[in-house]
């Protein structure tokens, strides 16, 4: 399969996930479609690493993993603590940073 | 058609529908379930690529661990009963979507136009044969990329001892 096949469905899912952040308002699913948008990033990463014959690309999905791992139980401990006080996720509810 | 094109374009179906069906449930049950469908097809597709340690961690990682913290923390808050708090509004929502067309052009139209690069183009035509497999990776990631492997660690530190703190404010009088 040619490369650019690889990079158009890796666009189009990042599409999907930059629309979903945009018309949801429930922070859950916005983190979904933050990790959505991660993944089509390394889809990208992958489809050039195995073009060029180099394994760096999958190197640096290994570090995209990683970092969506730290962010997603950072982020689900903030909705738990945030979901405690205000008793909603609804993201255009929470616009204060005061608890 | 050849059976590499061929799955191409089922798990890329199945990835860009599981995607599309994440933004429009309005229980975040399905969402995550959808979630997972997308995930396991790029796992396929990452197989299909010949990234077959990247497929593993795709399976275990995103597919287990992430998603089982993402169904926990739904089933966690109750967030059924506060499925209505979906999408917005008809006029934002069809802006949005045309910002998101726009977005998926651009990225078409630069996906189309990498390779006019003379120096990729080169390169791809000399790496035909040659194949990358996971001891490439772990020979990468433990001489030229080790100091970003060690980084990665503390990164993880650091998001344990968040969480820990994020969590446990709230018993602390009890103590």
């Amino acid at each position: 399969m040619p490369l650019e096949y690889y990079l158009v469905l890796s666009a189009l899912l990042f599409t999907i996930g930059v629309i979903g952040v945009l018309i949801r308002r429930n922070a859950i699913i916005i983190f979904m479609c933050i990790e959505l948008m991660l993944n089509a990033a390394n889809l990208a990463f992958v489809a050039i690493s195995r073009s060029l014959g180099e394994a760096t690309g999958q190197v640096f999905v290994f570090f995209v993993m990683t970092v969506a791992a730290a962010e997603v139980a950072i982020g689900l401990a903030i909705i738990v603590s945030v979901f405690k006080h205000r008793q909603t996720i609804n993201v255009d509810e929470v616009n204060s940073l005061k608890g | 058609m050849n059976p590499e094109q061929i799955l191409f374009i089922f798990f890329g179906a199945i990835s860009l529908i599981g995607a599309i069906a994440v933004i429009s449930f309005r229980h975040p049950i399905y969402s995550a379930l959808s979630l997972i469908v997308t995930f396991f097809a790029q796992a396929g597709l990452f197989v299909l690529l010949g990234a077959h340690f990247v497929a593993a961690v795709q399976v275990i990682v995103y597919a287990g661990a992430i998603m089982v913290l993402f169904l926990f923390v739904i089933m966690l808050l109750n967030l059924g009963t506060l499925s209505a708090q979906g999408a917005i509004g008809g006029k934002l929502k069809g802006f949005a979507i045309i910002l998101g067309i726009l977005l998926a052009a651009e990225g078409i139209y630069i996906a189309m136009n990498a390779l006019n690069d003379t120096a990729v183009a080169s390169a791809e035509a000399a790496a035909e044969s040659v194949t990358t497999t996971t001891y490439d990776i772990g020979e990468l990631l433990f001489t030229k990329y080790l100091l970003p492997f060690e980084v990665t660690s503390l990164i993880l530190l650091a998001a344990l001892i968040g969480v820990i703190v994020l969590v446990k404010r709230e018993g602390q009088e009890e103590n």
